[in-house]
């Protein structure tokens, strides 16, 4: 199968929020407006587009792809949402690509967008849905539960403290300081404030967890011919993977996320990658909780299993670091909604590799990015790698 | 093949429910357009140039070329009848006994979905005009149903 | 990001805000009442925790018991080969202390939820479940465990059967 090289070429985001005054429509409109006018293009030159969007009753909206799509800019145009939970932000990109690899489209757009503040009185009351019906909602589960559960599996697994991995949240909210979006940005936050932070559900404190947030990204996704006609600095989407596990959450391996392992193995073969670790300068793993990035980190195969803490005590993973992780703020500094987090990090890359990240910037001219999301019922790995 | 056999003595279903509650605001433009109805029982439509239509309700961005709408404007509360139907059943499927009546009312280029109430016996007919009944102002609170029901003007 | 932008859109709105009416809203919910089929494996899981008995299903090919039972084997995506009557005993393979409701009000004494890998089950396989009848900071990783059922008479066929999983001494 031949396909064909796809870049990107324009984002744009809102600011994250814990409660907008904009409709999603609207916040969905704002960033979309953002990402045309920084190619600018406009909506002419659009042929499809890929929207991202959580479950429906996080909005309280149903059918929430059709609701959202004049905020899309989908108006008569071919249009496909896309929904793998949490997983979704690095799914639509995904989407985009194939549209445009695929030969069918040479421009689409590419959205993803949430508001959970519509969610009353409490946007954790969304997730009650996601367990099983019958056997285990009449348990009346929360969604710390889940996170939880698998923290202290993970820790005991590899033996790894709360210490260890309260320094990523302290790592992603320090670098959120500097994004104009940021929701929870803090320079001077320290391990001993994460750590002393009201206990949820133990091993999770509340700092260890990002915040519900609204919030929009979007980008624009155009084929070789046209990219370079639009700008002379694309960032090529080198590779994609993702993968799924089972459903059966309580029936598999809660210390590893094998199906991240098998997402990353199909985008590395895809971009040629031999050496992860050499051959990526910028990670952005998914990060709603702090656990989560080194899970993750580990599942994508750029660090050893029960290996991650050490490359962040190490300093590895700070901007200036041999690998940093997360520039951006992640999810726990920048905020999380849902579909739009996942976005925001692909969004980050191609600031990065383009050198436009401004007070965020990675030194040394990154070359090569990857961007992780993970969602579904803890089941599902995104993968997506760019470079210039 | 016993796999797919029945246990007769299990449960055939598990009932729930799946709470979705929700308080929702209403946006840039919605905030506008219901203060509107609120404040001064104006229905206000917003309008693009680009495009040459006047959205109802308003819109803060024009769905089309997806430039931001500035130009506000007042189209009035007398709309025309462009489809209806008449229930006879209510929400809970029983039955009605006097059939209630919903119609969409074209307003600018949109217009509102709402009931439809004649005072006259002149049955309903696409393409009548027809009025917004606001309630009295001490009443109203900025929603949809500030404005009672659409009458026909039958004259 | 792009140094060309110095003004990002997205307004913040305060609970304050709302609560004086100067900004407008509205509450609703969507109405949600189901009746779900328990189905064939599920119905016999429900009809098996009313009998006091946790049930299994095994797949030869995988060559591995898997709780909750299911009709077929997600991994090779063949029928499953049988149920099994699997024991009421376990290890905890995870846990939490959770001190806070669904809606993020805090409780004093923490809820205790658990993945329970079940006796007689493969390795990893286990279901969600609560801990009882032991002091919270006591719980590990790695504890034997029981079931605790309601009384026969009292047993509906739901997971609910099952009050909490109990420590027990070997």
């Amino acid at each position: 199968m031949s396909l064909r090289k796809v870049a990107v070429v324009g984002a744009g985001m809102t600011k994250f929020v814990r409660r907008a005054l904009e409709t999603g429509k609207e916040l969905s409109w704002q960033a979309t407006s953002m990402a045309l006018e920084s190619c600018e293009l406009t909506m002419d030159d659009i042929e499809g587009v890929c929207l991202g969007t959580a479950p429906d009753s996080f909005d309280g909206v149903h059918m929430k792809g059709e609701y959202l799509s004049d905020g899309a800019g989908a108006w008569r145009k071919p249009y496909m949402r896309s929904y793998v939970g949490g997983g979704t932000g690095v799914f639509v990109p995904i989407q985009g690509w194939y549209h445009v690899a695929s030969g069918m489209f040479d421009v689409v757009l590419v959205i993803a967008e949430e508001k959970m503040s519509s969610y009353y009185p409490h946007a954790q009351g969304a997730f009650l849905t996601i367990f099983d019906h019958t056997t285990e909602r009449p348990l009346k589960p929360n969604l710390l539960w889940i996170f939880a559960l698998e923290m202290n599996r993970y820790m005991q697994t590899y033996g790894i403290s709360k210490k260890d991995i309260a320094q990523v949240a302290v790592k992603n909210k320090r670098n959120a300081a500097d994004h104009p979006c940021a929701l929870l940005g803090d320079r001077n936050i320290t391990v001993e404030d994460v750590l002393n932070s009201e206990v949820l559900a133990w091993p999770v404190n509340r700092l260890d967890v990002s915040p519900v947030s609204d919030g929009a990204v979007a980008l624009v996704l155009a084929a070789e011919h046209v990219a370079k006609r639009i700008t002379d600095k694309p960032v090529w989407i080198e590779g994609v993977g993702w993968n799924l596990d089972t459903a059966y959450w309580t029936n598999r391996d809660l210390a590893y996320p094998r199906y991240v392992e098998y997402a990353a193995r199909m985008a590395y073969d895809m971009a040629g990658i031999k050496e992860p670790r050499k051959q990526i300068n910028i990670v952005e793993p998914y990060d709603p909780f702090d656990y989560k990035e080194l899970h993750h980190l580990e599942g994508l195969l750029l660090a050893d299993r029960g290996q991650a803490p050490q490359l962040v005590a190490d300093g590895v993973t700070l901007r200036d670091g041999d690998m940093p992780v997360c520039p951006s703020g992640g999810l726990l500094g920048v905020g999380n909604p849902i579909a739009a987090a996942g976005l925001m990090k692909v969004a980050e890359l191609y600031w990065q590799l383009r050198g436009e990240a401004g007070a965020r910037q990675v030194p040394g001219q990154p070359k090569r990015g990857l961007a992780q999301a993970w969602g579904d019922l803890m089941q599902v790995g995104t993968v997506v790698i760019m470079g210039r | 093949m016993t796999l797919l056999k029945r246990d007769p003595n299990a449960p055939s279903a598990w009932r729930d429910e799946m709470q979705v509650t929700s308080r929702y605001t209403f946006g840039i433009a919605g905030e506008r357009f219901f203060r509107a109805i609120k404040d001064d029982q104006q229905i206000l439509g917003s309008h693009c140039n680009n495009c040459e239509r006047t959205y109802v309700p308003a819109a803060a961005f024009c769905e089309r070329c997806m430039n931001q709408l500035d130009e506000w404007v007042d189209v009035g509360t007398v709309g025309e009848v462009v489809t209806f139907t008449h229930l006879y059943v209510n929400y809970d499927g029983s039955q009605r006994e006097e059939p209630e009546t919903v119609a969409f009312i074209k307003l600018g280029d949109g217009g509102l979905i709402h009931r439809l109430v004649s005072s006259g016996s002149h049955p309903v007919e696409i393409g009548m005009p027809a009025k917004a009944i606001f309630k009295p102002s001490s009443e109203r609170e900025g929603s949809i149903l500030d404005i009672v029901h659409f009458e026909l003007i039958t004259n | 990001m792009s140094d060309k932008i110095s003004n990002y859109p997205g307004t913040p709105l305060s609970e304050k805000e709302i609560r004086d009416g100067n900004v407008l809203s509205i509450h609703d919910q969507m109405p949600g009442d189901f009746s779900w089929d328990t189905g064939v494996a599920i119905g016999r899981y429900l009809a098996g925790l009313k009998e006091g008995v946790i049930l299994g299903s095994h797949c030869t090919h995988c060559r591995r018991t898997v709780v909750p039972p299911r009709n077929v084997c997600e991994w090779c995506f063949r029928p499953m080969d049988s149920f099994i009557p699997l024991r009421d005993t376990g290890t905890v393979n995870t846990f939490s202390l959770c001190y806070v409701t669904w809606d993020v009000q805090r409780i004093k004494e923490p809820e205790t939820p658990a993945v329970i890998e079940i006796d007689g089950a493969s390795p990893l396989h286990g279901i969600m479940h609560k801990l009882g009848e032991v002091d919270p900071q006591q719980i590990s990783i790695g504890m034997r465990v029981k079931a605790v059922w309601k009384p026969a008479a009292k047993r509906e066929g739901a997971i609910t059967d099952i009050l909490y999983f109990k420590p027990i001494q070997e």
